[in-house]
């Protein structure tokens, strides 16, 4: 087994310098320019030389944008280029506070966006809170000694592969009033249900489906904790006899604690920013049931007819606060100190 | 059929398997159920044909209508199986229907007109493999240009992720110089920072670059990855100085050293990030919706979503371009599902 695993490493590291030997001609190509630029920089300069193309595209498309943002969110009407923008101040944030009652979505003026503020925090509470109820299950069940762990393990963490169009697609294919899930349930006897057009049935398969395409991820994230627990703990408590409920209560859970808080922000994170298999799936219907956040960004910077960039951005300035909060919250949790450990657990948890 | 039952709860090291045990698998094949059940329902879906997907219940293998060729008929007529007055079934072919009453005839004596009622009457089907769904996409729907469109974002940006970030990391992991820290944390922080939320100011960064409608404009922003940096950087931290020290007493070049000695040494990390790298880009989708709005730019995952949202779509090709676009993710699974593994684990992101 041992012997099996170790002839599969190797060949691993086989495959990835053969790689690295058919893409080297890229580096090779430019080494001619680069011994040019060494001269006239000198030695010590380079490390900034092989820094610049990263420090360029971050600063074009990460740093500069965000500054972008905040022009955006405080000038109005319909012009992409700042230069034609009037200042308006707080008007675009103004304009999406405007509410009679915050609590009722239809008193606001932009009640879109209310409803998507309010989709997007009964969302975030319900997915993160079934989907991490999910992996842990799934880890605790995967961390069994069991046969062909390597296999179940992968059975989880397919679907986190698959793309959100993907995703999306084959949903919207289970769930059509013709599809697999209404013939299941007249096998059985049960009357369909028009699902797609049902909006608090959406409401529920949105969770389910986000549940169903990034449960594996945070399954290995929850796996990685449990293997940290030491076993002598287990060997103590077997010694004694403790109940596997009693194991479960007493040793697993509290040493895992720490692992599941960042479980559960990140999870957090990532589904404030629920966007692209729901938008497929639902288009945010019916009605406005499953409309969240980064879609109303979306609908009103780029989709619909008048381009509302000022709109948008101020909406982007309150998903970045939320982000902020949350991402604070995690820093808290892992305790800072976990980039310099060589972890950096990842807030957005995009590229 | 015991000694069967004795291998099949054969454990490793423990007695029997208990009722833990069980509780365990049937968990896990229900998992295998709820994960793989629905791919593999589009796949099998992807090779119904167009009447048989529209069979309620539907069925799991492919069954389509069985259709002949009757003379005096250009196109094949489809097949009936019809319960007749006296009380007999016959096969009869659909020649026209209005409204409730369909005109039918025997293939075997064509010239009787034989008027049916559509509700005496039931498709005859037969198991048929619809290849066509593939095999038509490629000249339909300019599948080609979609195709091309995907590889072509995908593997750039890939070359460029990884030579950029490997850049990057060398740079801070292999010298001593006044702000890298302050380089790295910069860098490092961008993780932070999604990209949905710099969505408008991004669309006029790229527009005032003119790489709005532009391939280009959707690899340049994806190239420098926060996550690569910082995974090869670790990476190369294990690479011993002397050996480069070495390298430099017999005067090699700062870029020699970089792409002749630490990055042959760095080839697992960059084998992680170019699985990555190859998920992210041929996965991407709200990015490439803004910046891509003139249909022969689509990548595969915009001219899905396209298809999807017309009025009338035409599920059997758009079920067949789902499969297809799931195929290499598969293949990248079932391959190297440890290297992912493997990376998500060492720096906790996707």
């Amino acid at each position: 087994m041992s012997q099996s695993a170790k002839a599969d490493g190797d060949q691993g590291k086989a495959g990835a310098s053969a790689l690295g030997r058919a893409l080297a001609w890229l580096p090779a190509l430019l080494e001619p320019v680069m011994r040019f630029a060494q001269r006239v920089l000198g030695a010590r300069r380079m490390p900034w030389l092989f820094l610049a193309p990263n420090l360029l595209i971050f600063g074009t498309f990460t740093f500069l944008p965000i500054i972008i943002n905040f022009y955006y969110a405080f000038t109005g009407g319909v012009k992409l280029f700042p230069s034609e923008r009037p200042f308006t101040g707080m008007e675009n944030l103004a304009t999406l506070f405007d509410c009679r009652d915050y609590f009722d979505p239809s008193t606001c003026r932009k009640d879109i966006f209310w409803q998507a503020v309010y989709n997007t925090a009964k969302f975030a509470v319900l997915q993160v809170g079934l989907m991490v109820v999910f992996s842990v299950i799934t880890a605790l069940v995967l961390n069994r000694k069991i046969i062909g762990r390597g296999f179940w393990r992968g059975v989880y963490f397919y679907p986190v592969l698959l793309s959100p169009v993907v995703v999306a697609l084959i949903w919207k294919w289970i769930l059509q009033s013709q599809g697999v899930l209404n013939g299941l349930l007249v096998g059985v006897g049960v009357a369909p249900t028009e699902w797609l057009t049902s909006a608090s049935w959406m409401f529920f398969w949105v969770i389910l489906v986000s549940i169903w395409a990034h449960m594996g991820f945070y399954t290995l994230i929850v796996l990685a904790g449990l293997q940290a627990i030491p076993k002598d703990l287990y060997d103590a408590a077997q010694m004694d006899s403790a109940s596997p409920w009693r194991v479960l209560r007493r040793i697993t859970l509290p040493l895992l604690m720490p692992n599941l808080l960042v479980v559960i922000v990140l999870a957090l994170i990532r589904a404030v920013q629920i966007f692209d298999e729901v938008f497929v799936l639902t288009g945010g219907g019916p009605g406005t049931a499953t409309t969240f956040l980064v879609q109303f960004i979306y609908q009103t910077g780029f989709a619909e007819a008048i381009h509302l960039y000022g709109l948008a951005a101020a909406a982007s300035l309150v998903l970045a606060g939320a982000l902020l909060v949350l991402t604070l919250l995690q820093l808290k949790i892992a305790g800072g100190g976990e980039i310099k450990d060589g972890k950096a657990k990842g807030g957005a948890g995009h590229a | 059929m015991p000694d069967a039952l004795r291998f099949l709860t054969r454990t490793s090291g423990r007695a029997r398997l208990d009722w833990t045990d069980w509780l365990s698998y049937a968990y896990l094949f229900v998992g295998l159920f709820l994960m793989f059940g629905p791919v593999l329902w589009i796949v099998m879906s992807s090779f119904k044909t167009q009447s048989g997907l529209t069979d309620f219940p539907p069925s799991f293998l492919p069954y389509g209508q069985k259709s002949v060729q009757v003379a005096g008929n250009e196109a094949r007529l489809p097949l009936y199986r019809v319960k007749m007055p006296d009380g007999s079934t016959r096969e009869l072919a659909e020649l026209r229907r209005i409204g409730l009453t369909a005109t039918m005839i025997d293939p075997a004596k064509p010239g009787e007109e034989i008027p049916v009622n559509i509700k005496d009457r039931e498709k005859t089907s037969e198991l048929r493999v619809a290849t066509e769904n593939y095999t038509e996409l490629f000249g339909k729907l300019s599948f080609g240009r979609y195709l091309w469109n995907s590889v072509f974002i995908t593997v750039v940006a890939t070359l460029i992720t990884l030579l950029f970030n490997s850049m990057a990391a060398f740079a801070l992991s292999k010298y001593r110089f006044r702000g890298q820290k302050t380089v790295f944390l910069l860098i490092i922080a961008t993780l932070m920072i999604p990209p949905t939320i710099i969505l408008v100011p991004n669309f006029l960064v790229i527009s005032n670059l003119g790489l709005l409608n532009s391939l280009w404009g959707v690899i340049w922003p994806a190239v420098a990855t926060p996550t690569g940096v910082f995974l090869l950087r670790q990476y190369m931290l294990t690479i011993p100085d002397e050996l480069l020290d070495a390298a430099r007493m017999d005067h090699a070049s700062e870029w020699q050293i970089y792409w002749r000695i630490v990055l042959p040494l760095t080839a697992p990390a960059l084998a992680v990030l170019a699985i990555f790298s190859v998920m992210w880009r041929w996965n991407d989708f709200l990015w490439p919706l803004i910046v891509l709005s003139r249909s022969e730019l689509f990548t595969l995952q915009l001219a899905l979503n396209a298809f999807q949202g017309e009025l009338q779509t035409e599920w059997n090709y758009l079920l067949a371009m789902t499969v297809i676009t799931i195929i290499p993710v598969t293949l990248v699974f079932a391959f190297l599902q440890k290297h992912i593994t493997t990376g998500i684990a060492s720096s906790g992101v996707k």
